[in-house]
């Protein structure tokens, strides 16, 4: 059940680790972020990123174990998007994730979700732990 | 005639397999697995196949996607087949163009562009 912190416009979610229950909060935020009269690219790129967040903390952060937790705090408003998704894993050096363009990895079928995020958003940060991304996306 | 399964539409213009995906959204991991065992099963069953994936209808699409993609380019190839796709609007494109992937497959504007390419 989505709450909201009296001393800070941002909504914390706690969800089961597992894609279909992140799908609500998925469009909760999409939603809020349509109503921002944010661009339909904005919405784009937030939709992706977001899936792209979730996918990996689900799969890789909580290594499919739908026992453990996802946490999405997020918070909107008419200048930019800010959402932080944090699984219950051990954390990872992203600065270790190889370059999935690189001739030798283009075939290869996995390893392009951090790569879209950074593409796609103007900010992507980590805690120092690895297990909690910081997106940020500013409106145009 | 056509035939309907896990949100494909699969028609046969002449010699080739015309895919298109019903969802408006390649993003959900499940859907996604379901989309790639059923394209297997039709790269499997026809070697040699000529298979042309339509994008028309989506809007949204995950690197999982991509990867199921990349998977079944890798098997076309081996079952000397080819895979061309088409109607991918501008900002699915983009997703191609940043992973680099519009290098990997063979991409047209058009199905009718495509077709006449095989």
């Amino acid at each position: 059940m989505a709450k909201r912190k009296a001393d800070l416009p941002t909504t914390e979610v706690v969800i089961p680790s597992r894609l279909d229950a992140a799908r609500t909060v998925e469009e909760d935020i999409l939603r809020e972020v349509e109503k921002h009269g944010y661009q339909p690219d904005a919405a784009f790129a937030i939709r992706l990123s977001l899936e792209e967040a979730i996918t990996n903390a689900v799969k890789h952060g909580n290594a499919n174990d739908p026992s453990k937790h996802i946490r999405i705090r997020y918070a909107i408003d008419g200048g930019k998007v800010e959402i932080h998704v944090a699984d219950d894993g051990p954390g990872f050096d992203p600065r270790c994730v190889p370059d999935p363009t690189s001739p030798s990895r283009l075939s290869l079928p996995n390893g392009r979700g951090i790569m879209l995020m950074r593409a796609y958003m103007d900010e992507v940060t980590y805690n120092d732990k690895g297990n909690e991304i910081r997106l940020v996306k500013r409106k145009a | 005639m056509a035939e309907t399964k896990a949100n494909l539409k699969i028609t046969k213009e002449g010699q080739v397999y015309v895919v298109e995906f019903e969802d408006r959204k390649i993003l959900d991991e499940l859907a996604i697995t379901q989309i790639g065992e059923q394209l297997s099963e039709l790269v499997a069953s026809e070697p040699g196949i000529r298979l042309l994936l339509n994008f028309k209808n989506v809007e949204h699409l995950s690197s999982a996607a991509l990867g199921m993609l990349i998977t079944l380019e890798k098997q076309v190839k081996e079952e000397r087949g080819r895979l061309k796709l088409s109607n991918i609007r501008p900002q699915i494109f983009e997703v191609f163009k940043i992973t680099r992937l519009n290098r990997l497959f063979e991409i047209h504007d058009t199905a009718e562009a495509a077709l006449q390419a095989f």
